[in-house]
């Protein structure tokens, strides 16, 4: 029966005690040396061919940059970072085209098989070209990013017949500069904050989609991060477009080798939707979050904002975030357009030593605007988990509403979680509700799942599940599969 | 972390008046404001209350000689909101000085008051908070109350009088301390009065000993161009109950920061309040109750009912700390919007390291539910009568929430009478 394999197979990767995407790809790069000035910026827009404008841009944010603090209201504690320690540009070094899968690098198609790439996408993002039409599913286009630079997208002639565009974001420079000099930074601008401006000042490569009028998005897009290179950074950069009646989803999985030092991951997400347009952007961040002893790990500190521009638009935020040291990010969305939507679910798990500090923002501006967060938090161990997240009524947000669900569940009595949300309304006849409640896993759940059989560890796993369903069902089928099993993994350990 | 406090504006001006020589605390606390400053916007704890106004006014210590029939007048007053007549117990302070002229102390308790320049050593930070540091440095007088072990004091009027002279804005800044020892009971109703520009600054110190009771609830109908600043550090151990309820009605810019410490098991503290503001007024209602014993209950209410271009703020946090297992924890704030100039800013907060809790906290912010106002209107209720109904049926709830039932009919009575007013 595949329920039994399948549960086998969970515990079997239980048993394991690792991280799975622990590994490290020993493929050339090409790396800059470390440190961050003006040089830096130079020798990154030099050596991806950028046009002026944009490198001034990139200056313009780093003098920004120079100017700003890093942010301290967050719940979450790390010693200094020095941004000078960092190489702000790794790429794997370029060969000359492969013709066919067996002249690919073989280490970077291990890699691809580690993350679980389907071998005919792995021919793909190899750069193999594969008759297209074979395919019996419906297929997922992949772009992957290592060290922030892009390595490999597929389905590309799939998509172009219909009109989209899923590129590396520096090839969307090259080709379709009008698009990018129109759109980036519209949503974040470069001085919006500290690891923004930063991002922008060094940001390497990243995912491009723009999706033309009335498009709805063939495939599911989706790309995958990695960061590989030891003591980089990683700064990637993801602007969707989508416009007037055009619709996507977006798939973006993370992961990075265990190493004993901390990295930076900075990244920008940049999302609009004109009139009547849809994203759904779904998230599964698996970034490693250091041993459990709190050493080494991934600090993601990330920027991560949507515009409803046009009326009737929607963004969806799902994220499932299990990985990183340190959470930082708050995935939000700018209602302006008449009777946009916006929505945001997260299930943010913290074990060992992990901080999180995540949420959203849902700024209603326009108009009918409605929002819906729903956020669960898990911490176990010595971690601490926050729901940070704010609300805001404009005065012309006549007729919106928004409804907030923040639910914390401990697992051990040395971790934390905190909920602190933020409501402003200056409209009266807007609609704010928020609730949030907190508790443990309780004795009688426990106890009818251990009385029917169940080991207690597998028991947390079904109750914890249980626990973010309104959650899981909001992703894409591969991905709460995916989803379920890295809650289960994540929570090892934490209980007995 | 490499957090550098956003510095506030200079409190010199306050800082000059305190003799902060003599004394430690005092030392402390100017140190603190020194460098904090008063707070503006950036500073967390003050996100959506600055006190940035304050430094453009001259406040000057408030005399102790005022006009005394104005102060009749005033306290008039205060009896026919309060309900409790002329006959009740009362302790009346005017600028911030004992009034024993016009007090009438109730038997059985220990009355005393805070002998000019000298502060009792109550463990208070004296740089903990803004408030309270402001409340240190100048500090002249207060009410020390103590119930003795097993005494019911009964219901007590608390009156602060506050009177500009030839309208020099002025300041003053009390310190009040109130015990309730063993099995002790006091009802106190707190009302805080005035005219002219002065900024009343009250620190209240309050602690309930096992199995003690005291039900505090506070009216704050300062003048019109009154800022008040109020802060509250109350402990409660084993089996006692602080009942608290805060009325914000006065004052164009007023804060009321409540501290409350559940120190023993099995306490409870009820930090509840409403807020109704119009005009241009400012109200902020901010709390942090602190769970640091197992088996502790913590219920907290807030109402804001906002009209023209009125502000609310709540800032309401529960703190659970890792000891305090079978929390038993509840927040609830609501804001009404009557206009559409008016603004709520809420941030209730839940920080919890004990996994055995229930802690859970709501909020909503809207106008006057459509479907209940067309429920009454159908049945033939006027529009205006029917919102009057709808306005005062959601603040009862939460003045319905008072245990003492004294207390509960004062401010009722107090309720009514602002409501008469804003109609009128």
């Amino acid at each position: 029966m595949p329920a039994v394999a399948e549960t086998r197979k969970t515990v079997e990767t239980l048993g394991q005690n690792t991280y799975k995407w622990g590994f490290e790809t020993d493929i050339e790069m090409d790396i800059a040396p470390k440190g961050l000035n003006e040089d830096t910026i130079r020798l990154i827009s030099t050596r991806k061919n950028e046009p002026e404008w944009l490198l001034e841009w990139r200056l313009k944010a780093y003098r920004s940059w120079l100017e700003m603090r890093e942010p301290t209201w967050a719940k979450v504690h790390y010693p200094p970072i020095d941004y000078q320690d960092v190489h702000y540009y790794a790429a794997p070094r370029k060969k000359p085209g492969p013709k066919s899968l067996e002249e690919v690098d073989p280490e970077l198609l291990r890699t691809y098989e580690k993350l679980g790439i389907p071998l005919h996408e792995q021919a793909m993002l190899a750069g193999v070209e594969v008759p297209e039409g074979q395919e019996a599913r419906a297929p997922v286009a992949v772009d992957a990013v290592f060290d922030s630079v892009s390595v490999a997208t597929t389905f590309r002639k799939t998509l172009q017949e219909a009109g989209v565009i899923f590129c590396p974001i520096s090839e969307a420079v090259q080709e379709h500069p009008e698009l990018v000099r129109k759109y980036l930074g519209s949503v974040v601008p470069v001085t919006d904050n500290f690891y923004a401006a930063l991002n922008a000042a060094v940001f390497t490569d990243g995912s491009f989609v723009f999706v033309p009028r009335g498009v709805r998005c063939p495939m599911e897009l989706s790309t995958y991060f990695r960061i590989n290179a030891r003591n980089t950074g990683q700064f990637e950069r993801t602007l969707i477009v989508v416009e007037d009646g055009a619709s996507v989803s977006y798939l973006e999985g993370c992961t990075a080798p265990m190493r004993d030092e901390n990295q930076l991951h900075a990244a920008v997400v940049e999302l609009v939707a004109m009139e009547d347009a849809s994203i759904k952007y779904s998230t599964v961040q698996n970034w490693y979050p250091g041993d459990e002893n709190g050493k080494g790990g991934i600090y993601n500190f990330v920027t991560k904002r949507g515009a409803c521009r046009g009326a009737r638009s929607k963004i969806s935020w799902t994220q499932v975030e299990t990985g990183s040291a340190i959470t930082w990010k708050y995935p939000s969305c700018i209602l302006q357009g008449e009777g946009s939507v916006g929505e945001f679910y997260s299930v943010a798990v913290t074990n060992n030593h992990q901080q999180a500090d995540t949420g959203t923002k849902m700024i209603h501006i326009g108009r009918n605007t409605r929002s819906t967060i729903i956020a669960k938090t898990i911490s176990a161990g010595q971690s601490d988990s926050t729901y940070r997240g704010l609300v805001r009524m404009m005065p012309k947000a006549s007729g919106s509403r928004n409804f907030t669900q923040c639910d914390s569940l401990l697992i051990g009595d040395r971790c934390g979680a905190h909920t602190v949300p933020y409501i402003e309304s200056r409209n009266m006849s807007a609609r704010v509700e928020h609730e949030a409640t907190t508790s443990k896993i309780s004795e009688d759940q426990l106890f009818y799942c251990r009385q029917r059989g169940l080991s207690e560890e597998d028991a947390v796993g079904l109750i914890v599940n249980g626990f973010c369903k309104d959650v899981l069902k909001e992703l894409p089928m591969e991905f709460a599969v995916e989803a379920q099993k890295l809650l289960q993994i994540s929570l090892e350990g934490s209980v007995g | 972390m490499n957090a550098i406090a956003p510095v506030g504006v200079n409190a010199a001006a306050f800082l000059d008046r305190g003799d902060v020589k003599a004394n430690a605390q005092r030392q402390k606390a100017a140190d603190f404001l020194r460098h904090a400053g008063l707070p503006r916007a950036g500073v967390e704890a003050w996100k959506y209350t600055s006190l940035r106004a304050l430094a453009d006014v001259p406040f000057a210590a408030a005399p102790q000689a005022v006009d005394g029939s104005a102060v009749d007048t005033l306290l008039a007053e205060v009896e026919t909101i309060s309900g409790l007549g002329a006959a009740a117990s009362r302790v009346v302070f005017v600028n911030g000085y004992f009034d024993v002229g016009r007090s009438r102390l109730p038997t059985g308790v220990k009355i005393s008051t805070l002998a000019a320049g000298t502060l009792p050593d109550d463990g208070i930070d004296p740089a903990g908070d803004v408030t309270t540091a402001l409340n240190t440095v100048l500090a002249r007088d207060g009410l020390e109350l103590v119930v003795p072990e097993g005494v019911d004091a009964g219901c007590l009027l608390l009156v602060s009088i506050g009177m500009t002279q030839e309208a020099a804005p002025v300041s003053f800044h009390p310190r009040h301390r109130i015990v309730v020892e063993t099995g002790g009971r006091l009802a106190l109703l707190d009302a805080s009065v005035g005219r002219g520009q002065y900024l009343h600054n009250p620190l209240y110190d309050i602690a309930v000993a096992q199995q003690g009771y005291l039900s505090h609830a506070r009216i704050q109908a300062e003048g019109k161009q009154a800022v008040h600043l109020a802060v509250s550090h109350a402990r409660v151990a084993a089996g006692g109950v602080y009942d608290s309820f805060t009325l914000t009605l006065g004052a164009s810019l007023s804060r009321h920061e409540v501290h409350a410490g559940l120190t023993q098991a099995g306490a409870s503290v009820h930090v509840n309040g409403a807020q109704l503001l119009s005009g241009h007024q400012h109200g902020d209602l901010t709390s942090v109750i602190t769970h640091a014993a197992p088996d502790c209950v913590s219920r907290q209410t807030i109402k804001n009912v906002l009209s023209d271009q009125a502000r609310g703020v709540f800032q309401g946090k529960i703190l659970v700390e890792r000891i305090a297992q079978k929390t038993d924890g509840y927040q609830m704030n609501q804001a009404l919007l009557l206009s559409d100039g008016a603004e709520i800013d809420a941030k209730p907060e839940l920080e919890i390291y004990a996994d055995d809790v229930k802690c859970s906290h709501g909020a909503t912010v809207g106008a006057l539910d459509d479907d209940q106002l067309f429920y009454l209107r159908s049945r033939g209720i006027p529009d205006a009568t029917a919102r009057s109904i709808l306005i005062r049926a959601f603040l009862h709830d939460v003045v319905d929430q008072i245990d003492d039932q004294r207390l509960k009919d004062s401010l009722n009575l107090a309720v009514e009478a602002w409501w008469t007013r804003e109609v009128a």
